[in-house]
């Protein structure tokens, strides 16, 4: 295979991580106010939050990004197909990341809680000097699994005619006839990509511990 | 106030669900003495203890702590009015608690977990925290160790770090529920040294424990739990000097051997 093939899927390759990057944030932040609704005290709030999350979790992506792409010139939004995209990976990551940081706060030890207690803190101040800290630390390799998985679905949004990285090599297999060297080569890339990621989780789960519980 | 005890407990009850843990407890706690509260496991030792630091709400019954009422008052029918949070934090502050496991902050050194509540809660400066958190961790003599995390620490220097917590704080009353229980038996001894400290420096405190030595040697009051009820309450030599009573003997022979028991 030529360099220059080769350097296509190189250039898809931006926009496939890109698109992750960003719906892995705004995922996160979407995440973190799902987590909030579903442990608040506010019945309505809860449920919405339950809702939101069986709903993500429980459809296809592939569903969810034709349902979004259809949907939104229906509500009067012509979005381009990029936007669309990231709206459905942002929506689908963050049911899973939502529940991934609840199982955090699930497992932050109550002793640590209750000692902040004595101690004089408010709810407000246990959360973000306690329990927000050392719930994030207990998710980091959750997410970053998380993320790894977005990286490769996002393969998925050729669908909604975004040319990513695997939607290149199936352009470029079909105008060249040679899909194994292509496909070969897509693969070659997500995992040079995933393994980046990977090594940037482990880093920061590293310069997060302070040791087991 | 000076007259009134450090903490007075008033036919306390405890229910979770409709198990009744805390049958009606009365207890007073005498400024400037060590008071231990000793029996079988599930009697409710730790159940009291964390309805007088208001970690658990008792279902019936009063306390005062300082002579102030502590969550809740009694009103002119004798029914049980909550205070607001403010009222209930500001008696709370006069406590301070040590817990079986520690319950050190991982992710914060020594120094941070003394430093922490001081800046957090007080208000104080860092810098001015930390030379304040310093000086409680020489004082349990673990200054060497103070940028450790917990994870670095041996269980008995994580439990002076948590006794050092609690005292930055400046509490006038200090619980202890089992503070050795989750020790080596060779650690156990520098806790129990520092809580010897503690106890000479004048501090009021409440102590549960399983070490019998260390309640007969520096209790001024053994407070004996059983099913729920306080069954004998008294100085050490009352408790346990001969005759004892029935329970007493029946719990010192499960939870001591045979022959430490006669040494008493
Ligand atoms: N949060 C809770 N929910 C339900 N039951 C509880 C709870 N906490 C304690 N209990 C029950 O209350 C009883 C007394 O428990 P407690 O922990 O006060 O005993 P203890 O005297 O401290 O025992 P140990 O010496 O084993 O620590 C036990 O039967 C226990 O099962
Ligand atoms: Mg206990």
């Amino acid at each position: 295979m030529s360099w220059k093939l080769f350097w296509l899927l190189v250039e898809a390759s931006r926009l496939t991580i890109i698109l992750s990057a960003v719906s892995i944030s705004l995922g996160f932040v979407l995440a973190s106010l799902v987590c909030a609704a579903v442990m608040s005290g506010n019945r309505a709030a809860r449920a919405a939050g339950r809702l939101f999350v069986s709903f993500f979790r429980g459809t296809p992506l592939l569903v969810q990004l034709l349902l979004i792409y259809y949907l939104l010139p229906q509500i009067g939004l012509n979005v381009p197909s990029e936007v669309a995209a990231i709206v459905g990976m942002s929506l689908c990551t963050a049911a899973y990341q939502a529940e991934i940081l609840r199982g955090g706060f699930v497992s932050v030890p109550r002793g640590l809680i209750e000692a902040a207690n004595m101690c004089g803190f408010s709810p407000a101040a246990t959360f973000r000097r306690i329990r927000l800290p050392i719930a994030v630390q207990l998710t980091i390799p959750a997410l970053t699994s998380e993320a790894i998985m977005m990286l490769k679905s996002s393969s998925l949004v050729s669908v909604v005619g975004v040319i990513e990285l695997t939607r290149m090599a199936q352009d470029l297999a079909a105008s060249t006839y040679r899909p194994l060297e292509l496909y070969a080569a897509a693969g070659f890339v997500y995992l040079v990509i995933n393994i980046v990621v990977a090594g940037l989780g482990l880093g920061l789960e590293k310069r997060m511990s302070w040791g087991r519980l | 106030m000076t007259e009134k005890p450090a903490i007075k407990v008033e036919k306390l009850v405890k229910r979770f669900g409709a198990n009744t843990v805390l049958s009606g407890i009365d207890l007073v706690v005498p400024r400037g003495q060590v008071t231990c509260l000793i029996g079988p496991s599930g009697s409710g030792k730790s159940t009291l203890l964390r309805c007088i630091a208001f970690l658990e709400e008792a279902n019936e019954g009063l306390i005062e702590i300082n002579g102030e009422p502590l969550g809740f008052t009694s009103g002119e029918y004798g029914e049980r009015n909550r205070l607001p949070a403010a009222q209930i934090q500001k008696v709370r502050s006069h406590i301070g608690m040590v817990f079986q496991q520690f319950n050190l902050w991982p992710h914060m050194t020594a120094l941070g977990n003394v430093a922490e509540a001081l800046v957090t809660v007080r208000g104080m400066p860092r810098k001015a925290a930390e030379e304040r958190a310093m000086a409680q961790l020489s004082n349990v003599g673990l200054s060497a160790r103070a940028g450790h995390y917990p994870s670095e620490l041996s269980g008995g220097q994580q439990q002076r770090v948590a006794i050092a917590r609690a005292l930055a704080l400046d509490p006038d009353i200090m619980l202890f529920d089992e503070p050795t229980s989750s020790l080596d038996p060779e650690l156990t001894g520098e806790v129990l040294n520092v809580m010897r400290e503690l106890a000479q420096s004048g501090m009021t405190m409440l102590v549960v424990t399983h070490e019998i030595g260390f309640a007969a040697s520096v209790g001024s009051k053994i407070v004996f739990l059983d099913h729920g009820e306080k069954i004998v309450e008294g100085r050490p030599d009352e408790v346990f000097g001969k005759p004892r009573h029935e329970r007493i003997d029946q719990f010192l022979d499960t939870y001591l051997d045979r022959g430490a028991a006669t040494l008493l």
